[in-house]
């Protein structure tokens, strides 16, 4: 079945759209990634215009979100007062994120700048998370080996300025999760995306909180910095397309259930391995399309 | 028969002598009669590309002159937009955007349609005259760039847009009846931009335009599509908003319809 697209104009499989968006609500309630990662280049790749599908992106974003969101609320498993914190430095870093976007725009490198982007940022991460996965998996089943105390006292508790998190069970300074929230709201702007796949290593690996708070509190962020993108996007471009959006987000809130779920069942070590295997293809996937020749080295690009 | 004044005779010669002189093969006064099987092209949420039958007559005055064979071209333009044509290179060992030429009016489609192949029917002179072919008509939607090889552009304009079927060459897929009748069935693919679709109908003889009709087709959206559409351009905010609330709304249901399918 086909159906049309008013803003994106273009008309698509309807089946299609559902199982994007189903894919997509997934792994979004699996890992507490918005999954803008994956979504957006999908959305490319169906032949949807860019401008849109980033848009658009940020709306289903919103919606899968929330409803995972909804499910660590009832498990206590979001850390209000860290999400708060990590927003407040977001939505600056969002704001900044859309200047820099605007001025590499007129510069006319914007794609290849945002390929890069995802690149180097996704490589790094899931380079990194793999690395680090396949290590605990290992020592978990040395015999009589236990897991090693994660929290680090380093750098992060010699800052001021610091705060009691109890839901994380953490007493430490507002600086870092303000500057990784400012961070991942500059990439989010450049990149389309949520930003959780950067939020929830960053979380794990400097802040040192616990997993299972980690998901709901990245999802709780992200509802909110992508709330202000599909709001900034719909005035400054109205590029936001709402039928694709209900189109995706059907399955997506389907999937999200079904992923959040999903996650309450396997270990911590077994979710990180995997987040980092699909971050890692996604990354080649992107990185082949930079070194191997297209087949049509011209493309046609709508002009202002 | 009264007789006419001699001075109304020789006046009416003289304009048929300037009829001739100005446009010889219009001597026997074919005329187009033009029918289309819709004037509108409705969008609406299940659309999936249209069918567009275009179908007319030549009326005559005389009658068919068997000298030279009767040939047809239609033409269908859709609204122009400007469109930057960008060429990847090999830099740095990545495949990256160098050169770019920016085109003022290339039509968001064009589809030419005729009773045989275009170069044989059609002289040049007319074709520059009247803008018929692809190469025309890309020739003059106005390159800014002066790129050494702007032609290498305006060619891959044509080529990947050819390849969207947004561009469509249809030699042979008019057909004339009786040197009479004649109708060519276009196909609108899904991805069709609003807006005024000109179109035109050229006869021709001895590769010069004897007639020439020009109608237009409103491709527009409709119904909910339209609804959409409009608040999205006119109400930004308010289009945003429902935007968020939908995603919210249908964020908290299926949430709310697990909880329940759980117990």
């Amino acid at each position: 079945m086909q159906i049309y697209l008013p803003i994106a104009e273009v008309s698509i499989n309807a089946f299609l759209l559902l199982g994007l968006g189903g894919l997509v609500g997934v792994l979004s309630g699996l890992f507490g990634v918005g999954g803008g990662f994956l979504m957006t280049p999908l959305l490319f790749f169906i032949g949807i215009p860019p401008a849109v599908a980033v848009a658009t992106g940020a709306n289903q974003i919103v919606a899968s979100s929330f409803s995972a969101v909804l499910a660590h609320f009832r498990r206590k498993t979001v850390d209000l007062r860290m999400g708060s914190v990590l927003l407040a430095g977001g939505l600056v870093g969002a704001a900044l994120g859309v200047q820099v976007f605007a001025t590499l725009k007129a510069m006319g490198q914007v794609d290849l700048l945002v390929t890069l982007f995802y690149v180097v940022f996704l490589g790094t991460v899931g380079g990194l998370m793999f690395v680090e996965s396949l290590r605990a998996l290992r020592r978990a089943r040395r015999p009589g080996g236990a897991l090693p105390k994660r929290r680090k006292h380093g750098w992060v508790h010699a800052l001021p300025l610091k705060m009691k998190f109890r839901t994380s069970g953490m007493y430490i300074s507002v600086i870092p999760p303000l500057l990784i929230g400012a961070g991942v709201g500059v990439l989010s702007a450049i990149m389309g995306v949520g930003g959780g796949f950067i939020m929830v290593p960053a979380m794990i690996y400097m802040l040192g909180m616990p997993t299972k708070v980690v998901i709901g509190t990245s999802l709780f962020q992200i509802i909110f910095v992508t709330a202000f993108a599909t709001l900034m996007h719909a005035i400054t471009t109205q590029s936001v397309d709402v039928v694709l959006a209900v189109m995706l987000l059907l399955g997506g809130v389907v999937g999200a259930q079904i992923g959040s779920r999903l996650g309450t069942n396997l270990k911590a070590e077994q979710l990180r391995i995997l987040l980092a295997s699909l971050v890692l293809l996604v990354c080649g996937k992107l990185a082949l399309e930079l070194l191997i020749q297209p087949s049509e080295i011209y493309s046609i690009g709508v002009s202002e | 028969m009264t007789r006419t004044p001699l001075h109304a005779r020789v006046a009416a010669l003289a304009l048929w002598l300037a009829a001739l002189i100005a446009a010889p093969a219009t001597a026997t006064a074919e005329r187009i009669v033009l029918g289309l099987s819709q004037e509108e092209v409705a969008i609406t949420a299940t659309f999936d590309g249209s069918s567009l039958l275009i179908f007319g007559a030549v009326s005559r005055d005389a009658p068919i002159p068997d000298a030279s064979e009767l040939d047809v071209i239609i033409t269908v333009t859709g609204p122009p937009a400007p469109v930057d044509v960008r060429r990847k290179e090999r830099r740095f060992g990545i495949w990256v955007n160098a050169d770019a030429v920016h085109l003022t009016r290339a039509p968001s489609f064009y589809a030419v349609a005729s009773t045989g192949p275009v170069a044989d029917i059609l002289s040049a002179v007319e074709d520059l005259r009247h803008g018929i072919t692809l190469d025309q008509m890309v020739r003059t939607v106005g390159a800014s760039e002066t790129a050494a090889d702007v032609e290498n552009f305006t060619e891959a304009l044509v080529r990947i847009r050819e390849r969207q079927d947004l561009y469509q060459i249809r030699e042979g897929a008019v057909a004339l009846d009786q040197q009479t009748l004649f109708r060519t069935a276009l196909d609108l693919p899904s991805n069709l931009v609003e807006g005024p679709y000109a179109t035109r109908i050229f006869l021709l003889r001895d590769r010069q335009v004897v007639d020439f009709f020009e109608t237009r087709i409103d491709v527009r959206k409709v119904g909910l599509e339209r609804w959409l559409y409009t608040m999205a351009q006119t109400q930004p905010l308010i289009y945003g908003l429902m935007s968020l609330i939908i995603a919210i709304a249908a964020g908290w249901g299926a949430s709310a319809l697990f909880r329940g399918l759980q117990r």
